[in-house]
């Protein structure tokens, strides 16, 4: 547990040692906001939610995650450190771990900042406040799924920019995976369980039930169980290709 | 204890390591020699760890390496080649992130970081970010972080590759220090530091080890083993002088160098030329302005070794 923590502390100083940190904050904020007054048209619903707010988060997800899933395991290796942390007496998979948590607690930060918004409607209206705190517990965990594939995916290559491409198709696929657009690659040929196996993996139809404030067991299991997967898929990765 | 029982690494195209079998006890020095691409960094990853071998196994004071790998962790201290660390950090930072990876207690921790900042003089440099130091600067990081917890084990791929002489001599200094109770295996293309602090030498080439020996019996191999070299105060008398020491029983032949007019006289099997070419110069009243015996060269044995070759 130590040295998950130390892991974890580790990425936290590197992330706020460089711009990356500050840059990714601000562009976040920036992006909610203007997302949420503009295109959601926050005033003119003239309700008390932050539904406006919330409907946009997959779609920042998928290009912010995997911003900063992309250097997780592509950096260690372009820079040849993966040979000191793979040979410091680390676990695979607590290094996968450790490194997930730094990653999934600068986004809840980023979340956590989001609050302006929230004091927004409380000032303007009575919103329900368990629905809001669901919906972010919900974008919280969805994050956490996109986060998962882009660090198993930036434990494949050396190189950053693959990585950010490959991640943002791996999730836009898991976001639509419910939609015809998904869909229509598979139902010619594949047999009727596995479509409706693939469409239940969409990210959207999970994430909007819970961004109604819904909160039903299977969504927050379907995400957790997601991140599982891919941690695990990230941990064997780390076992056969540590060099090279 | 290191035991490497005959481990080989394949690649798709060439084999690295190829059936490399030694064992290293306590208190030895161990020099990795060879040329670029002769499998040392290799062989030196997969001690430490980071590559696993197609075949054999290695064992860490008792412990498999693959199977074991915690254990055998905790016991190594290993600077990778091009001492890589997290270049947005700072030197303080870092080594206190290995000091948590590594378990130390906090009171151990504090003592043993203040002892490798002195040891390795990183007190100028704790609050700067490791990318923008010297390369003598990070190969120092690198060597504090796998020295930090006092392992029985030291890994050393070129621990003083970039460091200037000053500092090289400093390293190899510390090397020797701590060699007392430690195993340490070192790999270099500097041959004066094998004979600084090895006290056993390998040559590997094409993935094989050529030669297991001490440094002492490698320039023994050497036909510079026992020769002689002299400078004559007057070069013109170079002729007579190169003509009356090869008529000497216990010199087989002579080479003068034109640069410089240094005669070198090869002893002939088993013979020291040194007395019986004092003894001639003394009776003859030569003056020598240079004189002495030569104990090897390791670098003509090195060539020899690993290009079959004869310097």
């Amino acid at each position: 547990m130590n040295r998950i923590l130390a892991i974890t502390r580790r990425e936290l100083i590197s992330y706020f040692s460089t711009p990356l940190a500050y840059v990714f904050i601000v562009i976040f904020l920036v992006l909610t906001s203007a997302f949420t007054f503009y295109l959601g048209n926050f005033y003119e619903r003239g309700q008390a939610d932050l539904s406006a707010f919330f409907s946009f988060h997959p779609w920042l997800y998928l290009f912010l995650v995997p911003a900063i899933s992309m250097r997780l395991w592509a950096e260690e290796r372009k820079s040849g450190s993966i040979e000191l942390l793979m040979t410091l007496p680390i676990e695979p998979r607590e290094a996968v771990l450790g490194k997930f948590l730094a990653a999934w607690a600068f986004i809840a930060l980023a979340l956590i900042l989001t609050f302006p918004i929230w004091v927004t409607v409380n000032f303007l209206g009575d919103p329900d406040n368990g629905v809001i705190f669901a919906a972010y517990l919900g974008s919280l965990f969805m994050a956490g799924g996109f986060l998962a594939i882009g660090a198993f995916i930036s434990a494949t290559t050396k190189n950053q920019v693959i990585a950010f491409i490959l991640s943002v198709v791996a999730c836009f696929g898991f976001l639509l995976a419910g939609f015809s657009l998904v869909l229509d690659l598979f139902s010619s040929w594949a047999p009727q369980v596995l479509v409706d196996a693939i469409a239940s993996l969409s990210f959207l139809t999970h994430f909007s039930n819970i961004s109604k404030g819904v909160i039903d067991l299977r969504d927050l299991v379907y995400f957790s169980l997601l991140i599982v997967v891919f941690l695990y898929a990230n941990t064997i990765i780390l076992h056969l290709r540590k060099a090279d | 204890m290191i035991d490497c029982q005959s481990i080989t690494k394949k690649y798709a195209h060439l084999v690295a390591v190829n059936d490399v079998s030694f064992k290293v006890s306590p208190g030895e020095v161990l020099g990795f020699l060879g040329p670029n691409g002769a499998g040392k960094t290799t062989t030196m990853r997969i001690i430490a760890g980071f590559v696993t071998p197609t075949a054999g196994r290695v064992l860490v004071s008792g412990f498999d390496v693959e199977s074991q790998s915690m254990e055998a962790k905790q016991r190594i201290g290993y600077l990778p080649e091009g001492a890589p660390s997290y270049p947005e950090m700072t030197p303080r930072s870092f080594l206190e992130f290995v000091a948590d990876v590594r378990g130390l207690t906090k009171g151990k921790k504090l003592s043993r970081l203040e002892e490798v900042f002195a040891l390795l003089h990183l007190e100028p440099v704790l609050e700067q970010t490791i990318d923008t130091l010297s390369k003598g600067y990070k190969r120092r990081v690198g060597l504090a972080q796998a020295i930090l917890h006092d392992p029985e084990v030291l890994i050393l791929d070129e621990p003083t590759d970039g460091l200037d002489p000053n500092q090289k001599h400093e390293v190899r200094g510390l090397i020797n220090q701590m060699s007392k109770n430690k195993i340490i295996v070192i790999s270099t293309h500097l041959l004066e530091e094998v004979e600084a602090v090895c006290s056993r030498a390998i040559i590997i080439a094409e993935g094989q080890i050529l030669v297991d020996d001490t440094p002492a019996n490698l320039e023994s191999r050497s036909r510079f083993h026992n020769a002689v070299s002299l400078k004559l105060v007057d070069p013109s008398r170079m002729e007579g002088v190169r003509t009356a020491i090869e008529a000497l029983n216990e010199v087989t032949a002579t080479e003068v160098d034109a640069n410089n007019n240094r005669m070198t006289a090869f002893p002939a099997p088993n013979k020291m030329p040194l007395a019986a070419i004092s003894e001639l110069a003394i009776a003859q009243g030569w003056e020598f302005s240079e004189l002495h015996l030569e104990s090897g060269r390791l670098d003509e044995v090195f060539r020899t070794i690993t290009t079959g070759e004869n310097a």
